[in-house]
Formats: C-alpha cells, structure tokens, sequence
C-alpha cells in the first residue's frame, strides 16, 4: 500500500484540474508549483553545504532572457529559454570557478553569491531602457490567447500540468543526485575538501557540476514565471529578497528531504496569500517581516525544518546536518 | 584635452572620497567578523535605519544635526548589541552558516520592517550642502565632509585599538579566543562591546550617506553587495585590507560612473572582484583566515 | 593554597581525568609528571577554567574555583601559561605582555611589573616591538611566561614548558624556574621531561591515563622505578 500512495498521490494531481476549475486556487496551485521548482533547485546546492544567497540572480535571467527575446527579436521561448539557461549556466561557471578553485567557501561564498544577486539587479536597473528598470517588465502577448509558440497560453489547467511537470521533473532530478556518486562526493567535500581530494575527488568539477545544474534549474523556474505571470521586475524575480526567500522556504520545510523544499514553498505562498487578503495594499512588507522573523527563529530552534525535524523523529539521523557545530575545543 | 582631465580628476577625488565611507564601513564588518566570527549580512540595514533616524529626528522632530548625529550613532550602536543577544549569542557555536542566515533573516525583517513602518517613497533631509568649486571641478561639500568624517572615525577607532586595554582584547581575541579567559578577558563582554562599536559606526556612517543620498527601505542594496565584497577583498577580518580595498573600489565606481550610469560602475566592481579573486585569491593583503 | 580533591573531567563523552585530587602548598614548586597523553594539559586547563569539572572540588586559598566564572580565575592569582604559549602572533611582545596585564587590579602596576619581566628577559626588551609570531621558540615561551608573570600571580600553571624546544633553551626555561621560586612564586609544572622538571620541584605526581599513580618527593621519585615503568609501559 505504501508503495502506491506516490501514484496514487501523483493521478490524483493530474486529474485535479479536470474535476475542480476554479481559477483561483489553481493559481496558487501553479505558484505553489513552480516556486516548489525554483526551491528545490536552491536545495540542490544548499543541501551540500554551498549555500547561495545569489539564485535571484539566476532566476532573474530566466526571466528577464526569455522576455527580452521574445519582446524585441521575436525569438519563441522555447529557443529562448534554453538561451537563457545557457546565460546562467555560463554566469554560474564565471563566477563559480574562481571560487571554488580558489577555495572560497562557506561565509566567502555565500557573500560574493549576495553580490551577484546584487549585481543582476543592478544590470537589470541599468538596461532600464531595454529592461523596463525597477517598473517592470512585460513579454508581448499573443492577440489570440494561447499559443503554444510563445509558450503562452490562457488556460490555468495547462499552465498546472506544465508546472506540475516540471515539479515532478525537478524531484526526480533531484532524485536522481540523490542516488549517484555525485551526491557522497559532494557530501565528502562539504565534510572535508582536502580529504575528499585526497581520495581523488575532483573537488572543482564536482562543486561546479552541481551549481550550474541548480544555477540552469533555478533559470528555468524564473522563465516560467515570466511566461506564467507575464509579468516580472525586478524585485519580484531576483534580488536579494528572493534570494532570502528561497532559502527561508528550504530551510523551514527541509534541506535534506526532496519534498522539504515544497512543503517551504506550500508555507511561503500560502503566507503570502493569507497576508495579502487580510490586508489589503497594506499588506506590502508584512510578509517578507514575517519570513524574516520565521528565518531567525527557526534557525535557532529548528535548523533542520518542519519536515526534516519531523522525519528526524521518526528515525535518528547520523548524518553530517546544518546544526553540526565546530568541535567546542576546551 | 583639458576638459577630459578635469572630469577625470573630479572623478577620482569623489572616488577617494566616497572610499573613504566605505572604508568606516568595512572596518565595522571586519572588526565584527574578526572578533565574533559572524558576517552581519544585514549591517547595510541597519545603516538603512540609522539613516531614517537621521531623517527623522532631524527633519521632523527639527533638532539640529549634531544632536541627531549623536542620537543616530547611538541608537544604532544600541542596536547591534540587541542584534547580538537575541540573534548571534544564541547561535555561537552552531554552523557558520546558519548565523549567516539569521542574519539574512534580520536582513529581511528589517528592509520589511521599514516598508510597513515607513513606507517606499525615498525620503530626504532637504539638507542643501554648497558645492565647492575648486580648480574647475565641482566637489560637493557633503562629501568632504563625509570623508573628514570618516578619516576621523577610523583614527579613533585606530587609537581605541591600539592604546586601549579593551582595544588590545579586541585585537587579541581575533587571533586566539580560547584563551582570553586565561588574561581574565570576559569574552563575552567583548563581543557586546564589539557590537556596540560595529553598530557605532554604522551610525557614523548613516549620518554621512544620508546627507548624500535619499532614504528608502531598500537603500542597503546599494552598497551592502560592495561592503561585501570589500570585506572579501580585503580579506575578511582584514582591517588594513579592508581599507585598502574600500579605496579601490570606490575608485572602480566612481570612474565606472563617470562614462555610463551609475549602476554601470557596480558591474565593473563585481567584475573586478572576480578577477582579483581569480589572481589572488587571498585577497589583496595577505592574511591567515 | 591549591587543592584539587577528586576531579574529573574530559571532553564531551571522553573522560580525560578519574578522580584527581593534589595540592600546591605555601612556598612550594610541584610537579605532575606523566607520558602522553596522561591527561597532564587537561589538569593544567581544568584549574585555570578552560574547561569545567564534572565532578570534583578545586579551591584557592579557599575560594571554590567551580563556582565562579572562567575569567574571574586569573584575579585569584592563578596564572596559565598554555601548551605550545598560544602568543597573539600578529601582536607586538609589548601587546602581548599588556594583555597580560589585563587585570584591573594589574593595570596600576603595569609599568611596575613591565620592567620586572624585562629585566628577567633582557631578549624581551630588546624585542618589544617585534612581533611574537616572529620570534623563535625559546623567546616565545620567555614571552609567554612573562605575560603570566604581568598579572603579579601567586601561582604559576606551566604546561609542558620545554614542547618544541632545543635542550639548551629547555635548560635556560627550568633555570628561570628555580629563580622565579627564589622570588617567592609558586609553581606548578606539567612536563614529560622528567630529568629537567624534579630538579626544580619539591614534590611532584605521577599522573597516567588520567588518574594519579605515585607522589612523593622530586628525589625519591628520581630514582625510582615506578617512573620509567609508567613511561615505558613494562
């Protein structure tokens, strides 16, 4: 029985749409969905110890290629989105490298990843004549409604299987570095760099392999939002905040477990909902104060998140976690 | 040809002007990372509050500047110990990480805090400072100020260190904490005053951007990214690297500015980083980590 | 003046000492010798605050030093020259010795003890601008054990003073030894070197795995056999 309930779970998504057509939730759905995406992606690095607080940046460039290609030379998102997964593989590597074959890790890391983020708003903010700046941005839509070339379509139900797609899609990914040697390579490096390279680890192109995967990844969860939406700015797709966030949702739903990550996002959107509709306009700030505070009180008292702490209940874990503090020397 | 040079001087003096504020700056977050070992990643926020302070006890509430100065400095300092006790001391001896995240999430509830409490619009002092016109360039007094201010807040900071018994505390326990107990050193107390002193100058500083730029929940991201990446630089901890650093960037920017937008010249700082990393890593003053 | 009775301590689940319980009487220099790992630096660390006892009592001159916080130890007279001398490298001689004197009550006397610690190191003097890291091994554990002395201590913890350091240094370090015991300090030493630390102590405990084996007075302990079994394991 326990083998079935994944399938038995995973019809009953698909069949959703077809029985139940209210627009709205099924907008939160497709939000839950591809912010779901966007996290586990960041959980990819995340969970090994390389913790980006940049992946606005990325997903960002997802967002803002795609438009812009799409806007001003007419090329269909489905060239651009791979165009714009190529840009962050090749800014993933750029600024990647240098780090890690330099050995910048951990605090190092994470702060020029902060300055990345940082930096992708500031292109973004520059090119304001082409990008639209801080106001935002809009793909052209197609008079006819949907169409399949510009990946635009009006219906919800098709936007949920294509989200719901690339949510499972994303799962197995992760899935699937779960399983391979990649994942105790990297497990080895985040425990110990010179004596995972000691065993002939290739420290630099494993470190690198798994950032531009999550880098690529994280992209496409920004490219669909923009086709999604249609609309993005700045602060909505990239930047600092986002960054944070995507870290908030993983945290509190759980780095090491491949759900974790959408059990954050079920948490963030619907947070964000619940917010917007008790207030109003008014609610703008008030959940990003609310992650903030959520952010430092769970990294305090639950650093492995709802799901991860939850699961750690139900069977000890031994393995290297989040909260394994430096060796309190005497 | 003239006329290109003057704009270039102009440029490198703002330049070395604006490096001096980032230099207090970087020595705020290299004295907190050498001393608790924490990044504060949300150090640019609490200038972004120092900065409303400023706006508000001075523009609203009338006082004359050198009391909302002092109030400022105060009231922010006052804020990196509370940052302390309820943020960083419970999390001292877990991962690196995760105080780096508490930090992001202090980071969050505060550029948050200000939208709800504050609102978006960017805020101003309505303080009109003369510009200087010296040689043919315009150099805006605010920003002389800012840098003689600076350039005195780090020698006080220098001479703390230096002559103080509490300064040398500060110093030493950055290269062995374990054993300050043993010189009767309370390690706590310390940091408390590390606190303090990081969050001092934040206030310095706040007072000296705010008559530079405007006040908004989100001004931090203008220079918090560059704070960063200074510290990097520099080598994190790194005082001396770190002022190094500042003055280098600013440059960078400055000159950046001068041709293109202004955003322009933080693309060439973060390129320049990534180069500098790439040719030495261990940042442009050598130093044990 | 200082009385262990029956301390144990250790390192998260390891437990590095069984029941130990010494003393360190007026006027009195004592020795605890032992082989590697016998636990001597965990009994230097454990007296002087570095780690907490699980169990046991250690007073001074009657003060209970379990009871009161690590920092406030030093204020007792109890001054820890660590393994290895742990200097602030990236400080000057002269910053090191000032945080020796941290103190309240030592800063009035700052200038005072400085000229003591100078005049028994003339190289510190010389080198007072330099900075420690820099120096060699043996001027280092002279300016290790000049920032101790900079606190005016009753009591002297030195721990393994003669690690890392050339025979005809080690001699000059247990030379000052017996001179700074002419001057009314007294001592306690944890050393493997068994020779260079009974020449200069009155007494001393043999300490193995944690607990301790023999005690008795330096010459007794000198020739017996008890020693070179312990070290040798036969």
């Amino acid at each position: 029985m326990r083998r079935a309930l994944p399938f038995i779970a995973g019809a009953a998504l698909v069949a959703l749409p077809f029985v139940y057509h209210a627009p709205y939730p099924l907008h939160i759905l497709v939000m839950i969905l591809i912010w779901s995406f966007a996290y586990t992606s960041w959980s990819m690095m995340g969970r090994f110890g390389l913790v980006s607080l940049g992946h606005g940046g990325f997903m960002g460039i997802g967002a803002y290629v795609t438009a812009l290609l799409w806007n001003h030379a007419g090329v269909s998102p489905w060239i651009g989105i791979p165009l714009a997964l190529v840009a962050s593989g090749v800014l993933a590597v750029v600024v990647a490298y240098p780090c890690f074959r330099f050995r910048i890790i951990g605090h190092y890391f994470a702060l020029v990843t902060l300055a990345l983020s940082g930096i992708v708003l500031q292109v973004i903010t520059a090119t304001r004549d082409w990008t639209g700046g801080s106001l935002g941005y809009t793909p052209e839509r197609y008079q006819g409604g949907s169409l399949l070339y510009a990946l635009q379509f009006t219906s919800k139900a098709t936007w949920y299987l294509i989200a719901l797609g690339v949510w499972a899609a994303g799962l197995y990914v992760w899935r699937l570095v779960d399983r391979s040697m990649m994942r105790y390579a990297l497990e080895a490096i985040s425990e110990d760099e010179d004596g995972a390279a000691a065993t002939g680890v290739h420290v630099t192109a494993e470190k690198l392999k798994i950032t531009v995967l999550s880098a690529v990844m994280t992209a496409l969860a920004g490219a669909l939002y923009c086709q999604y939406q249609m609309f993005i700015s700045p602060d909505t797709v990239s930047g600092i905040a986002i960054s944070l966030q995507m870290v908030f949702a993983v945290v509190v739903g759980g780095i090491y477990v491949s759900l974790g990550p959408t059990v954050g996002a079920v948490i963030t959107i619907m947070l964000a909902e619940v917010l917007r509709i008790s207030f109003g306009t008014r609610a703008v700030g008030w959940d990003n104060l609310v992650y903030g505070v959520l952010l430092v009180i769970f990294i305090i008292f639950l650093p492995k998140g709802i799901l991860g702490s939850l699961l750690d209940l139900k069977r000890p874990r031994a393995a290297a976690t989040l909260t394994r503090s430096p060796a309190r020397s005497a | 040809m003239a006329f290109f040079d003057i704009y270039l001087l102009e440029a490198l003096i703002n330049g070395i002007l604006l490096g001096g504020v980032f230099a207090l700056l970087s020595l705020g977050l290299n004295l907190i990372f050498g001393v608790i070992d924490v990044v504060w990643i949300c150090y640019a926020e609490l200038i972004m509050l120092g900065m409303y302070g400023m706006y508000f006890v001075y523009s609203v509430y009338h006082a004359p500047f050198a009391v909302a100065a002092v109030t400022c400095i105060a009231g922010v300092a006052v804020l990196g110990v509370i940052l302390h006790v309820l943020v960083i001391a419970p999390l001292l001896g877990a991962a690196p990480i995760n105080q780096l995240l508490a930090t992001g999430g202090v980071l969050f509830f505060l550029q948050s805090a200000a939208t709800v409490m504050f609102g978006i619009e960017f805020k101003n002092l309505g303080l009109r400072l003369p510009v200087l016109k010296a040689a043919g360039m315009f150099i805006s007094y605010a920003r002389l100020l800012a840098f003689a201010a600076a350039l005195v807040g780090m020698v006080l900071v220098y001479l703390f260190l230096s002559r103080t018994y509490t300064g040398a505390a500060i110093r030493a326990i950055a290269q062995d904490r374990q054993i300050m107990t043993l010189m009767g050193v309370d390690t706590r107390r310390i940091y408390l005053i590390t606190s303090a002193l990081g969050g001092a100058l934040a206030g310095l500083a706040a007072c000296l951007l705010v008559l530079l730029y405007d006040v908004h929940p989100f001004v931090g991201l203008s220079f918090g990214p560059i704070i960063f990446l200074i510290c990097v630089l520099g080598g994190l901890g790194n005082l001396a690297g770190g002022f190094v650093a500042a003055f280098v960037f600013a440059e960078i920017i400055s000159l950046g500015g001068l041709y293109l937008d202004l955003e322009w010249g933080y693309v060439f700082a973060f390129v320049f980083f990534i180069v500098m990393m790439c040719l030495r890593p261990e940042g442009l003053l050598p130093r044990r980590s | 003046m200082l009385e262990l009775k029956g301390v144990r301590a250790g390192y998260g689940s390891f437990q590095a000492l069984f029941d130990v319980s010494l003393e360190v009487r007026e006027g009195e220099a004592v020795g605890v010798i032992g082989p590697n790992g016998a636990g001597k630096t965990t009994l230097m660390r454990v007296i002087s605050g570095l780690i907490r006892p699980t169990a046991g009592s250690i007073v001074m001159e009657g003060v209970d030093l379990t009871a009161i916080a690590a920092h406030r130890i030093v204020g007792l007279g109890i001054a820890h020259v660590p393994e290895s001398r742990r200097l602030f490298p990236r400080m000057t001689v002269e910053d090191n010795l000032k945080m020796g004197g941290f103190l309240p009550a030592a800063r009035p006397k700052f200038r005072e003890r400085l000229e003591v610690v100078y005049t028994l190191f003339p190289r510190l003097a010389e080198r007072r601008r330099q900075l420690a890291g820099t120096m060699s091994g043996g001027e280092q554990q002279m300016c290790a054990i000049g920032r101790a002395l900079m606190s005016d201590p009753k009591l002297l913890l030195l721990d393994e003073p003669s690690a890392g350091l050339a025979p005809v240094i080690v001699e000059q370090v247990f030379d000052l030894v017996t001179r700074l015991r002419a001057g009314g300090l007294n001592v306690l030493i944890v050393e493997q070197n068994v020779q260079q630390v009974l020449r200069v102590v009155d007494r001393a405990y043999l300490l193995k795995a944690g607990s301790i084996r023999t005690a008795g007075g330096a010459a007794e302990l000198l020739d017996s056999d008890t020693i070179r079994a312990a070290y040798l394991g036969v």
